[in-house]
């Protein structure tokens, strides 16, 4: 398999991981949140108003960490762009089903109909940076971001790209939030967000984000992280089997479960869904740091990705933040990180990340 | 990476049949499946045709053996009949003997009941019965298919606007030639909306009578619905199963125009690039196209940049080309799985498809489609288009063996 | 006309999303798309969704959308003409 290296990350998210503006030493805290939505940058600096006055906040937020992306890791255009989302362009949609409804079909604005599309983020990157190269979108719910990872690993294995541009996306709405609360995805009572894993009661806390990676085949001491391998797997009957594809996925890496330094887990609060994890940490990684993330970004389909640039970060500086760890174990060197994810016991995932 | 990639298997649901030989039989016919709504609650009703799968979401179930107080979307139904098409065309009796994925597309996933969902919703946040609203998600119709012909080791779903299926088999392919898997279902669907229908509708470029794709008075597109699956099976295993090989997915190739979100270049600029790559790929020669399955879809500004680029490519040995989406109407996120489908029974039934309701030649075009079946062809290699919104081009080239 | 014309510049501001704009920064004479305000094909589809709503007037063809959305002073001039 060819190396692969993240060269470049542009994240927006509810915490301050865009333009170097203070995480982890900085946290973000929304006490009466009942979603955690994400900072947002001042657009102007990549997307001139003319450019962005049909632009709805997740394209915004999309090629505003795209570029930033790009322009961290010094690359004016890749040879393709990959990008997951959950939902895609939920704002704009809703816009536009609502106007139908409300206009009885008649006399519709169509911009909202134009930049519904899941693809359009990654068309909107291709406009603006006039990149003619391969462009794909995954909407997979928990297997959008890792699809498109998985393409990119192909590509780059084809030697069809040197270069690739990988995003995860997905933005939470007020309806979105009040439809999926109906369904019993978030937590009914009030919760401080960082203190998401004491509750122990249903539901998570919903999120959102926008992350990008500049990927290369160039080995390079500025590179974050390599990334050797990516495996998702659909619907495992129970709990052995998803430790065996652990185990599984870590000896075709040649590694063992002894060598992973940091298990980054995908733990929501959620007392339905995070039983997993938490069997996983007091068996196979009972003496790994285990770290978690989705009280600082929230639950979201493309989370994954939040995890990656946390990974990607732990990697490059060799310090694991407090405000991650699960349990306290001794500060060592990191070379290799594990992420576990499932998407509410339906879609499951591994990715693994080395030092570059 | 020396594997090949074949076709054993395709399963079809569109306005002209409910199966490959349903649609066969149409196509010979020159019937076309486009006409007023039955199923469809919308104002445009009596005003707008449509390619509509002629059977309500009750009939479609109950070919599923589906309970019908199952609440499943329109899309997902579809997408579940063609794929069972497909597997059983390929005599695919044990999913789990070979490592097998789905691979699927969808434009708008299930929209068709997120509308009746929006309706209560919007009056009043906490009605709306939850259960239209659960299908969604671009993720859920693949999930559905996934489950019933019981594919676990990898699936997954791109919405890429009207080139996804057609993206989905390239990805298909490129799975199997990297030894990630080796048998794929890939393809598509799309159920026909009022998100859609209002959405082409404000763009102005729906035709109110049938489409004239390559047509100087083409005046818009006909919106279809359906879906086409073909099953992908890699060199190894059909050597070890001595399988029934329908035809080779020789090429693929995906590139962006980069020109506007929704208009295409004039020159069909990204259209070119991807046509170039598949050729590539395929290792053939423009001039060893015999058939083109063009994206055509009838409005002024695609078949225009269409027109041109495939003039650009094939310069003076243009092949025989038409657009069979006066048939099927515009099927969105399904089309490219639905004309990889009749690209595969082109190849196999020694057909060329002819674009219905052409009478005038274009005056910006030096090309000509195809106007009437021709039968008794050799056709060995079919180029097919799938565009989409954003500027994102595909082009699939099939081969016989 | 004037007061016409300067109504319908803030409307248009409105409609396509124009922030940062004011209706001096809108040349009345001159040509609304590609050059001048440089706006384009998906623009054009919400000016003529914006007579419709706002003048209850339905361009009727693309070449007669051509003349009326050339500038802002062609589409005050023909509101006037065809207003009922």
């Amino acid at each position: 398999m060819t190396d692969i290296y993240i060269k470049g990350i542009g994240n927006i998210s509810p915490q301050k991981t865009i333009d170097n503006s203070g995480f982890p030493d900085e946290v973000m805290e929304y006490p009466d949140a009942e979603y955690l939505k994400c900072i947002e940058p001042v657009y102007k600096k990549y997307i001139e108003p003319m450019a962005s006055r049909r632009m709805s906040r997740v394209v915004k937020m999309g090629l505003y960490s795209a570029k930033t992306c790009l322009d961290e890791a010094d690359i004016e255009k890749p040879d393709a762009i990959i990008t997951g989302t959950g939902l895609g362009c939920v704002e704009d949609t809703e816009k536009f089903l609502t106007s139908i409804i409300q206009n009885e079909e008649k006399l519709l604005n169509p911009t909202p109909f134009i930049q519904s599309t899941h693809n359009t983020i990654s068309a909107q990157i291709s406009l603006f940076l006039k990149c003619h190269g391969y462009n794909y979108t995954y909407a997979h719910r928990g297997f959008s971001f890792e699809s498109a990872l998985l393409d990119s690993i192909l590509m780059f294995n084809e030697k069809s790209a040197n270069t690739i541009l990988l995003g995860g996306v997905d933005e939470i709405t007020e309806n979105t939030y009040q439809i999926t609360k109906r369904l019993g995805h978030w937590k009914r009572e009030n919760i401080n967000h960082l203190k998401l894993l004491e509750y122990k009661t249903k539901g998570s806390i919903a999120g959102e984000g926008s992350a990008f990676f500049l990927l290369t085949n160039q080995p390079d001491k500025a590179n974050y992280a390599k990334i050797s391998s990516v495996h998702a797997f659909y619907k495992p009957e129970n709990s052995g089997i998803i430790k065996n594809e652990i185990i599984s996925f870590l000896s075709k890496n040649n590694l063992r479960v002894e060598d992973i330094d940091v298990a980054i887990l995908g733990l929501n609060g959620d007392k339905n869904f995070d039983e997993i994890y938490y069997k996983l940490t007091e068996e196979i990684f009972k003496n790994t740091v285990c770290a978690y993330f989705k009280h600082l970004c929230g639950e979201y389909h493309t989370a994954s990705s939040f995890a990656m640039y946390t990974a990607a970060n732990i990697l490059k500086n060799q310090f694991v933040p407090d405000v991650i760890k699960f349990n306290n174990k001794p500060q060592r060197q990191y070379k290799n990180i594990l992420i576990y994810n499932h998407y509410r016991n339906i879609n499951h995932s591994l990715l693994l990340l080395q030092n570059a | 990476m020396s594997d090949r990639v074949f076709v054993t298997g395709i399963g079809i649901i569109s306005a002209i049949g409910n199966s490959s030989d349903e649609v066969l039989n149409s196509i010979n016919l020159k019937k076309s499946g486009i006409k007023l709504s039955s199923y469809l609650d919308t104002v445009y009703k009596n005003e707008i045709p449509f390619g509509e799968v002629k059977f309500s979401n009750k009939e479609l179930s109950e070919k599923l053996k589906i309970n019908s107080g199952q609440i499943i979307t329109r899309t997902a139904l579809l997408g579940m009949l063609a794929a069972k098409e497909a597997i059983n065309h390929a005599q695919i009796k044990n999913i789990s003997e070979a490592r097998t994925g789905l691979i699927s597309a969808t434009s708008v996933g299930g929209m068709d009941r997120s509308e009746i969902f929006y309706e209560e919703f919007i009056a009043d946040n906490k009605k709306g019965r939850l259960r239209n609203i659960i299908g969604h998600d671009c993720g859920d119709s693949t999930e559905k298919i996934a489950d019933m012909l019981g594919i676990k080791d990898f699936i997954t779903t791109i919405s890429t606007a009207c080139s996804s299926s057609a993206n989905a088999i390239m990805f298909g392919a490129r799975l199997i030639k990297n030894n990630m898997l080796d048998r794929v279902i890939a393809g598509g669907v799309d159920s026909i909306t009022k998100f859609t229908l209002n959405g082409f509708n404000t763009l102005m470029i729906l035709d109110r009578q049938n489409c004239r794709p390559f047509d100087e008075k083409r005046n818009g597109l006909n919106l279809g619905e359906g879906a086409g699956f073909i099953v992908l099976e890699s060199e190894r295993i059909i050597n070890k199963n001595k399988k029934e090989i329908l035809c080779e997915l020789k090429g693929y190739g995906n590139a962006s125009d980069a020109y506007h979100q929704t208009a295409s270049s004039p020159d069909g600029f990204g259209a070119c690039i991807a046509m170039r790559k598949a050729l590539e790929a395929a290792n053939l020669k423009p001039e060893e196209i015999d058939y083109i399955n063009a994206h055509g879809t009838g409005t002024p500004n695609n078949d225009l940049s269409e027109g041109k680029a495939i003039e650009n490519v094939f310069e003076s040995k243009i092949p025989y080309f038409s657009s069979t989406k006066a048939y099927t109407g515009h099927t969105l996120g399904a089309s490219g799985g639905i004309e990889a489908v009749l690209s595969v029974l082109a190849i196999k039934n020694n057909l060329i498809f002819p674009n219905l309701n052409f009478e005038n030649q274009m005056k910006d075009l030096k090309i000509t489609p195809v106007k009437e079946l021709i039968k008794n062809i050799e056709v060995k290699n079919v180029l097919s288009n799938s565009f989409g919104f954003g500027g994102n081009n595909t082009t699939l080239i099939f081969s016989k063996i | 006309m004037e007061e016409l014309i300067l109504k319908l510049k803030s409307e248009i501001i409105e409609a396509l999303n124009l922030e940062e704009m004011s209706v001096d920064d809108i040349d009345s004479e001159a040509p609304l798309f590609i050059e001048g305000l440089g706006l384009d094909s998906i623009d054009a589809l919400e000016l003529t969704v914006l007579l419709e709503k706002k003048y209850a007037l339905k361009i009727q063809t693309a070449d007669e959308g051509k003349k009326i959305l050339y500038s802002v002073k062609s589409m005050a001039e023909y509101i006037s003409q065809n207003k009922k």
